[in-house]
């Protein structure tokens, strides 16, 4: 009843292609945008603001760059942590060596470090596909980790191999506080995220999309193979790799190698395909999920036993949520394998006919 | 997103309903029990939370808590994962009347991460017998306590008792060593001190890395086999530490050569391996044995009621519980010191948990009040020196249990504390910190 698209025309291109068509949708992406903007940072607090909000979009981030190779161009990489680590090392380093370069030029660099590595590890995808190219890629996963352990100039000879993360000062302004790092990442997140929607719509997405689909399809009608998915490496691997700089400046302030092991990659794709792929709404959806859906069980553990005045062993909460979070992901899989996004997409559907359906 | 707004409803419904009726008294001293029940660290995980947290119940119920205020406390799984390390982190420093007391985050990882943090929020980061080894100059990092030995302080004890073992340090010239180290940011931490050592005393040192979690070692063993070392240095986690003495029996070296670590000397180390074990020495801080009053008085007042938290009960008196004991106890004094100064009676902010951290003095009389006679070391900590005891025993796996065979040795600290100290310095002058004057600390 309230959200239909009727009465509502277009009456130029622009209007017909932009990314929201219809009304409501406009009014709730603002709101959206207001509410977190302005009212989570001055209501938050250290808690919300730096344990929960700061890495979940970081790791939608990540998700999203992961998205852009996996979902969009059909190239299934599990070298995500390796990009991390590269754009979260690159940064520190820009910092460290240039220290005039500023805090978003660094960011910027590190991605295109990043970016480096994902075009030359990528190349393999010319060659292979799926499951093997997912086998090349780990590769990537270990000789990044592999390298950053092994020459000290990356971590600037720190003994133990953990660097800190330089203060952040942009324009003057030191982003010292937990609200003033989570807007900084939530600007950055947000502009990616517009980028990478508008992207998937440009000639260049539908080139990724083609590829996905069929790839020798695509070659026929003229898509350059050798391009398209080397710039999917490039530009997804920009994404991890800013999202890894975040991760060590905006979230954990130190960060050692092991932070970016093997087992985030697959964190991160598990995102992917929970949260939908082939969707930016997917990848915020999906790290939502993966991130918080852990620390809400460990709460609510605490809360249940706090309530019945029974105490649990610890060990028996701990193991239980891990089955609890498997069977829920097994779950959601079977009810809806095109991930949480599609839940969302069919809700709208449905809304559009309430309260008359056919 | 919606999902994510409806999450966080839940959440904080469900955060605020068990804040809410929990810290209604004042008495009370909230510590943050972040440690880890599952994963491939949960022995050590499991066992320190059990023994600290038994020592808690233990005080609740035989003292009342200290001077009157109960301790209390909330369990938070990490995982042994930094970024869960320091969501924990956050949930719980404002917990409690006057928040987190000091949090001990059991993970040189989450260590790291929480020292900045810790700073800020004037919340002690105790990091017992792990962590950031330089963070032991309290000028520079006046939150982070690396109490009682470092990484570095302990590679010189062994160093040391390498050399009583053969008869004098002058006779480790032209020794072989062996540093065989875990992957990780814990693993790498000793090898500069062991480079400075190998020069001073004239020994060669090799360092061979094994890649996380441990478990494929042959090529390591093989190489080991061919340098025929006097010593190796087992600097293993988890199951690193049987895999390496299965695979010391498989090349034929003797055990006896082989040193670990205080990660590495568990009973869970030792006890999967098997026969291979026999003869195995590692480090220690603490012992093992249940035969100590203060354990004793544990069973009595906590195990007899059936309110222990080690389902295992023969866990009890294990390495591991008893360095969770360890932990407790560092715990309650600090706080115990400070009430002397700010208000017996009273629950004690971070900060001044700090102060009484700073100046904590467990003498030998000290110890035997809390019924802990060797079973830990005598303990003096100051603004300055954020360790505070650097002494370790050393003890070997006869098959069925760990046997002391050293007393304290300590450390060099004429060799460690210029290095922390520079190490300190160069962190400072990165992060632009002034560090303390120490003689202006009241």
């Amino acid at each position: 009843m309230f959200y239909r698209e009727a009465g509502q025309f277009k009456s130029s291109y622009a209007e017909d292609q932009q990314i929201f068509p219809i009304r409501q949708d406009r009014i709730g992406i603002t709101a959206l945008l207001l509410v977190v903007f302005v009212a989570v940072p001055l209501l938050g607090d250290q808690y919300w603001l730096s344990a929960i909000f700061t890495p979940l979009l970081i790791f939608a981030l990540a998700a999203l760059g992961l998205n852009i190779l996996t979902g969009y161009a059909g190239q299934l990489s599990l070298g995500t942590a390796a990009f991390m680590a590269v754009g979260a090392f690159m940064a520190y380093n820009f910092m460290l060596r240039l220290p005039w370069l500023g805090v978003i030029p660094s960011f910027i660099l590190a991605g295109l470090c990043a970016a480096a590595v994902g075009v030359v590890f990528g190349l393999p995808s010319l060659r292979i596909k799926g499951f093997y190219l997912a086998v090349a890629t780990l590769a990537c996963q270990f000789f990044v980790l592999w390298a950053i352990q092994r020459w000290g100039w990356i971590t600037n000879y720190s003994a133990s191999g953990v660097i800190t993360a330089q203060k952040m000062v942009i324009l003057g302004f030191p982003f010292d506080t937990p609200a003033l790092k989570y807007l900084l990442t939530l600007s950055i997140v947000t502009l990616l995220a517009l980028l990478a929607k508008n992207l998937m719509r440009s000639e260049t997405g539908r080139a990724f999309m083609a590829v996905r689909d069929m790839d020798v399809a695509a070659e026929v009608i003229g898509i350059r193979m050798m391009h398209t998915k080397l710039l999917a490496f490039a530009i997804s691997s920009f994404y991890c790799g800013v999202a890894g700089a975040m991760y060590a400046f905006c979230y954990l302030g130190t960060v050692e190698p092991e932070a970016f092991t093997l087992d985030l990659s697959f964190r991160v794709l598990f995102m992917i395909i929970i949260g939908g792929t082939g969707s930016i709404l997917g990848s915020f959806i999906g790290a939502a999920f993966i991130t918080l859906l852990p620390i809400f069980l460990n709460v609510m553990f605490g809360g249940i036993s706090h309530l019945l005045g029974v105490e649990i062993p610890h060990a028996v909460i701990s193991n239980l949520e891990l089955i609890i979070f498997g069977a829920l992901i097994i779950f959601f899989l079977i009810v809806e394998p095109h991930g949480l996004a599609r839940l969302w997409q069919i809700a709208k559907e449905k809304l559009r006919l309430w309260p008359f359906p056919h | 997103m919606k999902r994510t707004t409806l999450m966080l409803a839940v959440g904080t419904l469900a955060a605020a309903g068990f804040t809410g009726q929990a810290w209604a008294q004042v008495k009370e001293q909230f510590v943050p029990a972040s440690f880890y029940w599952v994963g491939p660290y949960a022995p050590g995980g499991s066992g320190i939370a059990g023994g600290m947290l038994d020592y808690f119940k233990m005080l609740n119920t035989r003292d009342g808590g200290i001077n009157g205020v109960k301790l209390t406390w909330e369990k938070c799984e990490t995982e042994y994962n930094n970024a869960r390390g320091v969501e924990c982190y956050e949930r719980l420093k404002k917990k409690g009347p006057t928040g987190a007391t000091l949090i001990h985050p059991l993970s040189t990882g989450i260590t790291y991460s929480l020292i900045e943090k810790g700073t800020t929020d004037k919340i002690p980061i105790v990091s017992v017998g792990y962590g950031r080894t330089d963070a032991a100059d309290g000028r520079v990092f006046p939150y982070i306590f690396p109490i009682i030995t470092t990484y570095w302080s302990q590679n010189t004890a062994k160093i040391k008792f390498m050399g009583q073992k053969m008869g004098g340090m002058d006779k480790l010239k032209g020794a072989k060593i062996v540093n065989l180290y875990h992957g990780s940011a814990y693993g790498k931490e000793t090898i500069p001190v062991l480079d400075a050592q190998a020069k001073q005393y004239g020994f060669q040192v090799t360092h061979i890395e094994v890649s996380h979690p441990g478990n494929e070692q042959q090529a390591q063993w093989l190489q080991i086999r061919q340098i025929k070392p006097d010593w190796v240095i087992l600097r293993g986690w988890g199951v690193m530490n049987p895999t390496a003495l299965k695979a010391a029996q498989r090349a034929g070296y003797p055990r006896e050569k082989i040193i670990g670590v205080w990660w590495s000397g568990a009973e869970e180390d030792v006890i999967p391996a098997g026969d291979a074990a026999k003869g195995y020495i590692a480090a220690g801080f603490n012992v093992s044995g249940s035969n100590y009053p203060v354990v004793q008085d544990i069973q009595k007042h906590v195990y007899a009621k059936g309110q222990g938290e080690m389902e295992d009960k023969s866990r009890v008196g294990s390495i591991y519980y008893n360095r969770g004991v360890v932990f407790g106890m560092i715990t309650t004094e600090a706080v115990r010191k400070a009430q002397e100064r700010y208000g017996k009676g009273q629950p004690m902010t971070g900060e001044q948990v700090r102060w009484g951290l700073e100046n904590l003095n467990m003498d030998e009389a000290y110890l035997k009040n809390l019924g802990a006679t060797g079973f830990m070391q005598p303990l003096k900590m100051s603004c300055a020196d954020h360790e505070g005891g650097g002494q370790v025993k050393f003890q070997q796996w006869d098959g069925k249990q760990w046997k002391v065979i050293s007393d304290w040795i300590s450390s060099d600290q004429k060799l460690v504390r210029p290095m922390i100290e520079a190490s300190a310095a160069q962190y400072a002058k990165e992060k632009g910190i002034t560090p303390r004057d120490c003689s202006k600390e009241k």
